[in-house]
């Protein structure tokens, strides 16, 4: 489906990571957006609130976070498309309604512009110390879909794609940029409508009483109605049969969670969006993401020139952690070296995915800044003796 | 004569007597024999005081009495739910 | 057997009644409540295609399950912001949210202060058991001083709310308290609220026999009835400061607040369309023909 040409500020811009979110957002087709001002992310609801009232939909500012987060899912349930927008201390209070958006499965996006932690941390520094809250914050067992950008102009595009996913695969979407792709001014392209490509609402033709709300289709993935249309459906963040009433047995239990693991593990190969360069010949690679890839492509084009044949897997889509695509390149690498602002979130991840097929080496770092390219180019340089 | 009634769903009934307690005239009294639950439900002792008045059934937590006016049911469709 | 007409409760269609017998214990008040909501929707001639319900956690928010109507079962204290995502979103539902005193006035407080604040058109019905009772009857915000409870075993002595108090500080468009004994006024306010627009509140003291009043020695669901009938007083438009709660005292009911403020959506589009003059785009229901 086309986009909405009322939302998208088709042209060149030159604008912040957070504005261009917020323009991915309206371009998407989001009408409705709840938040809580937290730095650094408010810019995106500003623009928002600034843009929506002449485009045709509503900001909320909330009383908190928690409120925040499930205001949207009550304007989804309503018919709308929409997100909220936060960084770590509004991230911890959202959990509980990412749990809920994941076992309801409400389509709509979660933007965290990263900040330094644990706590109130380092309200006007970057880190990506989240990835892991992203994947697993809210408790019990269900699968996330993650992405994270390294530029203002990925800010829009991604948004505009973490929106299709979440509505393809009814499933809460974690936006997670970082207060460097955040602040970031660059150039931005805003196409024109007919060039982004929605993915509309998986609504129903089946009529009221026809229609059960979690009965799945072949993708595991079932379809949606909204209040108001006469299908009197019920939804609960109980367990719950497909007529989504409360059924709270071991089998039920079972079918429910296992499906919403599987509608997206799945799809891991559809979902696995990664950016690579020189790898045919690479015995190293750098698995990097966020605003840490920018400065891994310096560390990589030192080594280059030091004569180690280095390469760059850069994650697009950080959840579902593309397993498969790793295992494979480890198969023919020796080493994933893996530098985050974080104290080693994703390394684990890749160094599981490897197997023991590849070394894997952290270049961690504890937030407040990027790394120094040096510092991962020693990691290359050690990944290659 | 009387001018109402009442239908009394026993199975669902969990004999909190609310209904009888509250009906104005006296109409009801649980009965003592258990329905499958092992609750006791009420049964009509004085039919001929029944207004039809649904006091019984706006009390009823469990939706397993309500009372009618014998006129009005006489013609009465099943009550639209919109 | 008879010459009648097959006549079914007039409720039932309102209600899942493939989920009947539900969960409430015997005297529980909280289905007398979905009745007189039930018959009050019906007498409204409302089409109920567009009334949506919106529960929090507890014995009270399981409402939402029991009710044929477009229906969410949400989070605990979290029905109201999720209620105004969902009025904003499509203003043509009437969105009514029915919950607990523990999860609309603890955990969810702060959301019930703001969205009266706000003005937004939700309709709040809270069923005030006095204490928390699908957790195993714990003390909370409307516990009564000296009421034994399982987290005040020697009796409560936290102060508790005034609800209609609070709402009415809060900015509340419409605020009235009944007791399940009084089923009449109770289905007479809910209608009134169903026709009023702006954020609207009805307390209902209703009985927990199994934790509250067998606790506090006050009998069953049906002393509970008999004590409302004996110590309650119809004071309507009393100043809400004068009918808070105490565990033995009288019980004031009535209507206590109702007057006019612009609600959320009517000063947004106002304010908006002022600043932006034909800039401005309503949102365009998404869902509403
Ligand atoms: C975040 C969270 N904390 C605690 C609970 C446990 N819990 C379930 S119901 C409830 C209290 C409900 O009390 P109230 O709203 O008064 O409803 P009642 O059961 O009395 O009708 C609590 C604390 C929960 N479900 N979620
Ligand atoms: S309908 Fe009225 S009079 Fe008849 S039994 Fe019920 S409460 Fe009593
Ligand atoms: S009020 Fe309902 S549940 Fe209680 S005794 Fe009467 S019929 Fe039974
Ligand atoms: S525990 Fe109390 S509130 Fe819950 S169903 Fe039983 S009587 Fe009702």
């Amino acid at each position: 489906m086309q986009a909405d040409p009322r939302g998208v500020l088709t042209g060149i811009h030159f604008i912040d990571g957070d504005h261009a979110c917020c323009e991915g957002a309206l371009a998407a087709g989001a009408r409705f957006a709840a938040g809580y001002p937290i730095t650094p992310s408010t810019e995106v609801v500003e623009r928002f609130a600034a843009r929506i009232p002449t485009v045709g939909g509503i900001f909320i500012q909330m009383e908190d976070e928690l409120a925040a987060s499930i205001t949207i899912q009550g304007a989804v349930w309503g018919g709308a498309k929409a997100f909220t927008v936060t960084s770590g201390p509004g991230f911890s209070l959202m959990m509980e309604h990412i749990g809920y958006a994941a076992m309801t499965e409400t389509p709509c996006v979660f933007v965290n512009v990263q900040r330094g932690g644990p706590s109130t941390g380092l309200p006007t520094l970057p880190a990506q110390a989240d990835m892991m809250q992203a994947r697993w914050g809210s408790h019990g067992d269900y699968e996330i879909i993650a992405l994270s950008p390294n530029s203002p102009q990925e800010c829009f595009d991604l948004t505009v794609r973490a929106f299709n996913l979440s509505e393809e695969y009814r499933t809460p979407v974690m936006f997670m940029m970082d207060e460097c792709v955040g602040h970031m001014t660059e150039k931005v392209v805003i196409p024109p409508a007919e060039q982004v490509e929605v993915y509309p609402r998986r609504h129903t033709r089946r009529a009221p009483g026809a229609y059960k709300p979690y009965e799945p289709e072949a993708d595991l993935v079932p379809e949606m109605v909204h209040a108001g249309e006469g299908y009197r459906f019920h939804i609960t963040g109980l367990t719950h049969d497909e007529w989504g009433y409360p059924n709270m047995n071991v089998a039920t239990q079972d079918r429910l969670v296992r499906r919403l693991q599987q509608k997206i593990r799945a799809a891991e190969d559809r979902l696995t969006m990664v950016d690579e360069h020189g790898l045919e010949d690479a015995e190293v690679v750098v698995v990097s993401y966020g605003i840490t890839s920018r400065v891994a492509e310096r560390a990589i084009e030192m080594a280059r020139q030091r004569g180690v044949k280095a390469g760059r897997c850069r994650l697009i889509g950080v959840w579902p952690f593309p397993d498969r695509h790793l295992k494979a390149l480890a198969a023919r690498v020796k080493a994933f070296v893996v530098p985050e602002i974080n104290l080693g979130q994703i390394a684990r991840e890749g160094e599981r995915a490897a197997g023991g097929a590849a070394r894997t080496i952290p270049v961690t770092h504890a937030g407040g800044g990027v790394h120094r390219p040096q510092d991962i180019l020693e990691a290359i340089m050690e990944a290659a003796r | 004569m009387a001018k109402g009634n009442v239908t009394i769903n026993v199975e669902r009934c969990k004999g909190c007597a609310f209904c009888v307690e509250f009906c104005p005239t006296k109409v009801l009294a649980l009965s003592s024999a258990f329905n499958s639950k092992g609750y006791h439900s009420p049964r009509v002792v004085a039919l001929e005081k029944c207004s039809g008045c649904d006091l019984c059934g706006m009390y009823c937590p469990d939706f397993a009495i309500f009372g009618w006016r014998i006129k009005e049911a006489a013609g009465q469709e099943a009550p639209d739910a919109g | 057997m008879s010459a009648l007409p097959e006549i079914v409760n007039p409720v039932e269609p309102l209600l899942r009644t493939e989920r009947m017998p539900h969960i409430w214990c015997p005297g529980c008040g909280i289905g007398t409540t979905v009745n007189c909501f039930a018959r009050a929707l019906l007498e409204s001639q409302r089409n109920l295609d567009r009334v949506a319900v919106v529960s929090g956690i507890g014995c009270s928010g399981r409402v939402a399950g029991y009710v044929k109507l477009d229906s969410f079962h949400t989070t605990h204290g979290r029905a109201i912001p999720f209620a105004t995502g969902l009025k904003l979103a499509n203003p043509s539902l009437e969105v009514v949210v029915y919950s607990g005193d523990g999860d609309l006035f603890a955990i969810g407080g702060n959301h019930f202060i703001h969205a009266a604040r706000r003005n937004v058109d939700i309709k709040v019905i809270c069923v005030n058991n006095l204490i928390y009772a699908m957790t195993g009857g714990q003390t909370g915000p409307a516990t009564p001083s000296t009421a034994i409870t399982a987290t005040a075993p020697y009796g409560c002595y936290e102060p508790s709310f005034n609800l209609c108090a609070l709402a009415e500080a809060a900015g509340a468009s419409y605020v009235a308290r009944w007791t399940t004994f009084h089923v009449r006024q109770l289905t007479k306010s809910m209608g009134e609220v169903l026709r009023k627009r702006g954020f609207c509140f009805i307390e209902v003291l209703s009985p927990c026999p199994t934790l509250y009043q067998r606790r506090n020695k006050m009998g069953d669901g049906l002393d509970t009835m008999k004590f409302y009938k004996e110590k309650s007083r119809v004071r309507n438009g009393a100043p809400t400061s004068e009918v808070a709660l105490t565990k033995d005292g009288e019980i004031a009911v009535g209507k206590f607040v109702d007057r006019e403020r612009p609600d959320y959506i009517e000063s947004m589009r106002g304010r908006l369309s002022e600043q932006l003059g034909d800039r401005y785009v309503e949102m365009e229901c998404p869902v509403c023909q």
